[in-house]
C-alpha cells in the first residue's frame, strides 16, 4: 500500500470512530448553506406582504402557513438562519477574541494589568448577566447589532478567566524560560507559545457557547430588545405569533422549532468536539 | 470566615456596586435619548424649550457628568433612588412592591426544580452507563436545549388556553397563578441540577469510605441516604445560591409571557419607557441582592462544613 491510501484509510476510520462529531458537522455546514442559499431555496418573498393571505393554515402552499400579513412562514424561517446564525457565530468570536486576548495578557504580565482586568471581570461576573444585556440593550436602542454588543460586554469574562487560569499554568514551564533566553520577544512568546497552547480548551468553549448564545440572543429579540419587525427573526417572530396564538397556533410553533433544532445541533456539536479534543473533561 | 474577610467581601461588594452603578450611568448619560422629553411624552404634554430647559436645570441634568453622578451617588446613600417617571412613585417603593410576587415565583420553581433534579440526578449516578442514566441524560439535554421562552408559550397555549387549567394573565399571586411561570423556569433549571447531582453523587461514590462501608456490610440504601446524600449536597448549596440570586432579579422573559407583575417585568417596562430613575434603581438593586446571597451562601458553607472552616 502506498501513503496517500493508508492516509486515507485512517482519515475513514477517524470518521468511524466520531460518528457524532461528522454528523452533527454535516448538519451545521447544511445549516450554514440553508443560510447562504436561502433566496433560492425560499418558495416566496419572506418580506411580501398579502393581507388577502393572512393567517393561512400550513397546506400545501403554504407548508408552515401565513402570518398576519400573509407572508410566508417557510420563506421567513428559513431567512431567520440568516439572522441568528452569523450573529450569533460573531457573538461567540468576539467573546472569544477580547476575552481570551486580555486573559492571557492578565495571566502573562501580572502584576497590576492583571489585577486591573480581572477586577472588571469579577464585577461583570458578580451580576446576573440577563439584567445587563437588557439594561444595555434598552439604553443603547433595539437592533440586532446592540444585542449583540450587549451579550459581548457580558460574555467576555468567562473567556477571560479560563485563559487567564491556563496562560498562568504555561508560563513558567521551561520552554518558555528557553524560548525567552533564546531572545523572543513577549509578544513571540504570547503569540507562537502561549496562545496555541491555550486555544484548544478555549475553542472547546467556545462551540460550546454557540447553542446558548443563539438561545440568549433570540430572548432578547423575544423581549423587543433586538432585532426589529420586519426581520424575519426567530425570537421577534414568536413574540408576534403570541397574541394570536389560540387562534393561530403555527405561528409560535414553527418559529421555536427552528430555534430549538438549530441549537440542539450546535449543542450536540460542542459535546462531540469537546470529546474529541478532551476527553478527560479538564476544559471547565 | 473571620471578621476580617467578612470586611474584605463586605467591601468588595461596595466596590463592585459602585462600578456597576458607574456603568450604568454612564450609558444612560451618553445614550441618545433625551430624559426630560421621554419624561414630558410619558405624561402627554408637549412643552415648550423653556420649559424643557427649565426641567433639565430643576433636575440638574444641566450638569457635566461626573456631578450629575456626584450628585444621584450622594442621594442613593441617603436611601434616596429618586421617583420613576413611568410610575410617577419613589423608585424604591416599585422596587420593593415587585419584590414579594419575584420572590414567591423564585421560591416555587426552586422546590419543583429540586424535586425532580435529586431522585432524577441520583437515579442517574446509580445507574451510571444503563439504560435509565442514557434516558434521563437525553431528557436533561433536551431541557437545556428548549428555549425557555418557547416552552412558556407552550405551556400557556396547553394548559391555559386550551385546557383552561391555569389563568392566561397571572396579574394575582395566588398558588394556581404562580404554578405555570414556576414550572417553566424550573424545566431548564432541573436539567442542569440533575446533570450536578448525578456528578456530585458519582464523585462521592468513587470515595474510599464508600467501599469501607459496604465491607462493613451496610446496605446500599442506607450509603446512599445517610452518607453520600449529605455529603454530595455541599457543592450544590453554593449553585442554589447563585440560582436564586439570579431569579430573584426577575426572569424578565418568563414574567413577560404570563404577564407575571415581578422584577423582570418591570426591568423590560422600565427599559421601553426609558425610565432611567427606574433602570438605574432597579440594576443596582439586583447587584445588591445578588452578591449579599453569595456572601451568604459562602458563609452558611463554612458554617455546615467544618473542613471548609478549618481551611479559612
Amino acid at each position: 500500500m502506498n501513503e496517500a491510501v493508508l492516509e486515507k484509510q485512517s482519515r475513514f476510520e477517524w470518521v468511524k470512530k466520531h460518528p457524532l462529531f461528522v454528523s452533527m458537522s454535516v448538519l451545521a455546514i447544511l445549516i450554514l448553506l440553508i443560510a447562504l442559499f436561502a433566496p433560492y431555496i425560499t418558495p416566496y418573498n419572506p418580506f411580501e406582504t398579502n393581507v388577502t393571505q393572512a393567517y393561512q393554515p400550513p397546506s400545501a402552499r403554504h407548508w408552515f402557513g401565513t402570518d398576519k400579513l400573509g407572508r410566508d412562514l417557510l420563506s421567513r424561517i428559513i431567512y431567520g438562519t440568516r439572522i441568528s446564525v452569523p450573529s450569533s457565530l460573531i457573538l461567540v468570536f468576539l467573546t472569544f477574541i477580547i476575552g481570551s486576548v486580555l486573559g492571557i495578557i492578565a495571566g502573562y504580565s501580572g502584576s497590576y494589568i492583571d489585577a486591573l482586568i480581572m477586577r472588571i471581570a469579577d464585577m461583570m461576573i458578580s451580576f446576573p448577566g440577563m439584567v445587563l444585556a437588557i439594561a444595555i440593550a434598552g439604553i443603547l436602542g433595539a437592533s440586532i447589532v446592540n444585542a449583540v454588543l450587549a451579550l459581548t460586554v457580558i460574555g467576555w469574562t468567562k473567556y477571560a478567566r479560563l485563559a487567564r487560569s491556563l496562560t498562568l499554568r504555561i508560563k513558567n514551564q521551561d520552554y518558555i524560560v528557553a524560548a525567552r533566553l533564546a531572545g523572543a520577544s513577549h509578544f513571540a512568546i504570547l503569540k507562537d507559545h502561549v496562545f496555541i497552547n491555550t486555544l484548544p480548551v478555549l475553542l472547546v468553549t467556545a462551540t460550546l457557547d454557540i447553542g446558548t448564545m443563539m438561545l440568549e440572543l433570540a430572548g432578547l429579540s423575544f423581549l423587543g430588545f433586538g432585532a426589529q419587525p420586519p426581520l424575519p427573526e426567530w425570537g421577534l417572530m414568536l413574540n408576534e405569533g403570541r397574541e394570536f396564538m389560540l387562534a393561530y397556533p403555527w405561528l409560535m410553533v414553527f418559529p421555536g422549532l427552528a430555534i430549538s433544532v438549530v441549537v440542539i445541533i450546535f449543542n450536540l456539536l460542542g459535546d462531540s468536539v469537546r470529546d474529541i479534543i478532551d476527553p478527560r473533561g479538564n476544559y471547565d | 470566615m473571620n471578621t476580617k474577610r467578612i470586611l474584605i467581601r463586605l467591601s468588595q461588594i461596595l466596590i463592585v456596586l459602585l462600578g456597576v452603578s458607574f456603568i450604568t450611568y454612564a450609558l444612560i448619560y451618553f445614550s441618545p435619548g433625551d430624559p426630560v422629553r421621554i419624561m414630558f411624552a410619558s405624561t402627554g404634554t408637549i412643552p415648550t424649550e423653556e420649559v424643557l430647559q427649565e426641567t433639565r436645570i430643576r433636575l440638574g441634568l444641566d450638569k457635566t457628568f461626573f456631578i450629575q453622578y456626584g450628585t444621584w451617588l450622594g442621594n442613593v446613600l441617603r436611601g434616596n433612588f429618586g421617583t420613576s417617571f413611568s410610575f410617577q412613585k419613589p423608585v424604591i417603593d416599585v422596587l420593593l412592591q415587585r419584590m414579594g410576587p419575584t420572590i414567591a415565583l423564585a421560591v416555587m420553581s426552586l422546590i419543583i426544580m429540586l424535586l425532580f433534579s435529586i431522585p432524577l440526578g441520583v437515579l442517574s449516578a446509580v445507574y451510571k452507563d444503563k439504560w435509565e442514566d442514557n434516558v434521563i441524560r437525553g431528557v436533561t439535554f433536551l431541557g437545556i436545549t428548549i428555549p425557555n421562552f418557547w416552552l412558556g408559550l407552550i405551556f400557556l397555549y396547553i394548559f391555559a388556553l386550551r385546557l383552561g387549567l391555569f389563568p392566561v394573565v397571572s396579574t394575582t399571586v395566588s398558588l394556581k397563578s404562580l404554578f405555570l411561570p414556576a414550572l417553566t423556569l424550573a424545566v431548564a433549571m432541573t436539567a442542569k441540577y440533575t446533570r450536578q447531582v448525578r456528578t456530585a453523587v458519582l464523585e462521592e461514590l468513587s470515595q474510599d469510605y464508600v467501599i469501607g462501608l459496604r465491607a462493613r456490610g451496610m446496605s446500599e440504601r442506607d450509603i446512599l441516604l445517610k452518607h453520600v446524600l449529605p455529603n454530595s449536597a455541599l457543592p450544590l448549596i453554593t449553585l442554589l445560591g447563585l440560582s436564586l440570586g439570579s431569579l430573584l432579579g426577575g426572569t424578565a422573559v418568563v414574567e413577560v409571557i404570563y404577564s407575571f407583575p415581578g422584577l423582570g417585568n418591570l426591568a423590560v417596562q422600565a427599559v421601553t419607557a426609558y425610565d432611567y430613575p427606574l433602570i438605574q434603581g432597579y440594576v443596582l438593586w439586583i447587584a445588591l441582592i445578588y452578591m449579599v446571597l453569595n456572601l451568604i451562601v459562602d458563609l452558611s458553607v463554612e458554617f455546615i462544613d467544618p473542613r471548609i472552616r478549618r481551611a479559612a
